[in-house]
């Protein structure tokens, strides 16, 4: 053949990555959830109040606020570190996710695989039992993180025990080994301790009542750091999907690869869980929906995760508060009970797909 | 050139490859015959990377063991017996793994990549496949697939366990004379084949491995004999040479 249609072949020759419609689609799906999020409450702030206000906190446009000084307020200081504190939790979660499902090669992967959710669960109630710091303490984030660092921490030394060449199996059942041992110490702590029962029962729950710009602080920089690194090895998660042996023949380190991910997606994952509590669902349940909808490579499910993750889990904060008002549900069961019918639709409707 | 020095494999507690010494040459292909067990699969995953082994493997007078694993990758490309193909993977997608060894582990292909990846799909008659899904392909066209990958490696050493596992008869004739016309490229091919009579007609030379040991090795004409096939696999076969070729029949006794 000649050089000159090797050219014009090479045009078929090429990873799909995000396609240009999903990346739009993505892209309009998180700046609409935003909004939603931003603008409705027991105050409904208007799409164009949203957005001349923003502007007119930049320097230099010469922008004027058309809201009242309280309306200023619930946007600014209540709804908007609540939103974005969703966001970056549900991103980092469904990303975690997607991440931990490509590592370990398991479709049921979640980003609580390894025990963070049992480690910053018994973190969490440890510390509103004993230090006494209630469900929206400052120190409970801390608990929290630590906890589930460390039961993640044990997991993995526990599943290295094994040996290298069950490595990923290992890991995955030294992770159940830890869940089941720090749920046991957790049920006995909260059995001690019945009058903290229902601080412990609202935090385990998750949600973002309490949300502030502190917490968004407090969780960005590791949500930041852990979403690049997953976002960046996103080739390499393909690359796995090829099985340990052929990977390591690509010339890849394996070993390796897996612990930064792990660390990635475990600090990512824990820093999401200090300042939410435990919220289930969004890591399966997104990255698979992308897997059916859009595309299996990793090149597509990582990027995709992030963006769907951070404007899903905005919308289900906005059911969250809205559905009962003034009260409000966990959002746990908001993702679950909108989640779950969504996805038997989607994986209805891809069966004629392939 | 590759060439193996006392190479020994041992894992799980047990000796797999003992003392074996064999050097290949630039453009020959050597395929590792013996019965199930003999250890041919074990010398392969040691040569790239899989296995710890004792002893000295050199290429073009280089110890691998200097080489970093990526570098062992850019040099040594290898293809198992049941590659895992992800069946939404697209065809194009799954050659460009291959480049894994030759980007930084952030980088992505860039344009030279996605030449060399149609260069190895024409040559392997895939254009037409490029965005279809693994899952799609047949068994025939799957093994081309496999070998285009290893292709888009760039290795000058290409290593095969059992080619032509689940193909029928006349896919493994292509395959191999595929991997046959490769060589005119300048690669050197070591593989194992459960197949007596297509080893004897495709390999330049044949090592016969019995427990871990080389015990014949010799033109096909050679190693092919009743006797050894006998003494080795405990095989009853009549050894048929016409035209120069050699045909290997089971034979009940």
């Amino acid at each position: 053949m000649a050089v000159g249609s090797i050219r014009s072949a090479e045009a078929a020759v090429r990873a799909r990555g995000v396609p240009r419609p999903w990346r739009l689609l993505a892209g309009a799906f998180l700046a609409g959830s935003l909004l939603v999020g931003l603008g409705v409450g027991p105050v409904g702030i208007g799409v164009t109040g949203i957005v001349e206000s923003a502007l007119s906190h930049l320097p230099l446009l010469h922008v004027h606020s058309p809201l009242s000084s309280i309306d200023e307020a619930v946007l600014w200081q209540i709804r908007a570190p609540r939103v974005m504190l969703a966001a970056i939790v549900g991103g980092m979660l469904a990303v975690a996710g997607s991440s931990y499902q490509g590592v370990f090669h398991n479709p049921l992967a979640d980003p609580y695989l390894l025990g963070v959710a049992a480690g910053s669960g018994l973190g969490a109630t440890l510390a509103i039992s004993y230090a006494h710091v209630g469900h929206s303490g400052q120190l409970l984030p801390l608990c929290a993180f630590l906890g589930g660092l460390s039961a993640v921490a044990a997991t993995y030394v526990l599943g290295r025990s094994a040996g290298p060449a069950r490595a990923a199996g290992a890991l995955v059942l030294a992770g159940v080994t830890v869940t089941l041992f720090l749920t046991a110490i957790q049920t006995f702590v909260q059995q001690q301790h019945t009058n903290t029962l229902r601080d412990v029962y609202a935090w385990l729950l998750g949600g973002f009542s309490t949300a502030s710009w502190k917490q968004v602080a407090v969780a960005a920089p590791y949500v930041a750091v852990a979403s690049t690194a997953i976002v960046l090895h996103r080739r390499m998660l393909d690359v796995l999907s090829v099985g340990d042996d052929e990977a390591t023949s690509l010339g890849v380190d394996v070993a390796r690869l897996r612990l930064l991910l792990v660390i990635a997606a475990t600090a990512g994952t824990a820093a999401a869980v200090s300042v939410s509590g435990l919220i289930a669902f969004v890591g399966i349940i997104v990255p698979h929906t992308i897997r059916l909808l859009v595309s299996t490579s990793y090149r597509a499910v990582v990027p995709l995760s992030l963006v769907v993750g951070a404007g899903f889990l905005v919308l289900a904060d906005v059911l969250a508060r809205t559905i009962v008002s003034p009260a409000e549900l966990p959002i746990g069961v908001v993702t679950a009970f909108f989640g779950a019918p969504f996805f038997a639709v989607v994986l209805r409707s891809s069966r004629g797909m392939r | 050139m590759i060439e193996l020095r006392d190479l020994a494999v041992r894992f799980d507690g047990y000796e797999a490859v003992r003392g074996l010494s064999l050097d290949v040459a630039s453009d020959e292909w050597v395929m590792l015959i013996g019965p199930n067990g003999a250890g041919k699969t074990s010398v392969l995953r040691a040569l790239c990377g899989l296995l710890p082994y004792d002893g000295a493997v050199s290429l073009d007078g280089r110890d691998i063991r200097s080489f970093g694993r990526r570098e062992l990758a850019r040099v040594i490309a290898f293809v198992p017996q049941n590659p895992v193909t992800p069946a939404e993977l697209t065809v194009a997608e799954y050659v460009l793994l291959g480049r894994t060894p030759h980007l930084g582990r952030l980088a992505v292909e860039g344009r030279r990549d996605r030449t060399i990846a149609a260069r190895a799909l024409e040559r392997l008659d895939l254009l037409p496949f490029a965005e279809r899904g693994l899952g799609s392909l047949s068994g025939g066209e799957l093994q081309r697939a496999v070998l285009a990958r290893a292709l888009a490696q760039e290795a000058p050493v290409l290593l095969l366990d059992e080619p032509t596992t689940s193909l029928d008869l006349g896919r493994q004739q292509q395959v191999l004379e595929l991997v046959d016309s490769l060589r005119a490229d300048g690669l050197t091919v070591l593989s194992t084949m459960h197949d007596l009579t297509l080893a004897g007609q495709y390999a330049d030379r044949l090592v016969l491995l019995d427990r871990g040991e080389v015990v014949v090795e010799g033109p096909p004409g050679e190693v092919l004999s009743p006797a050894n096939l006998a003494a080795h696999y405990g095989a009853s076969v009549r050894v048929v040479h016409d035209d120069g070729n050699v045909y290997v029949l089971p034979h009940r006794g």
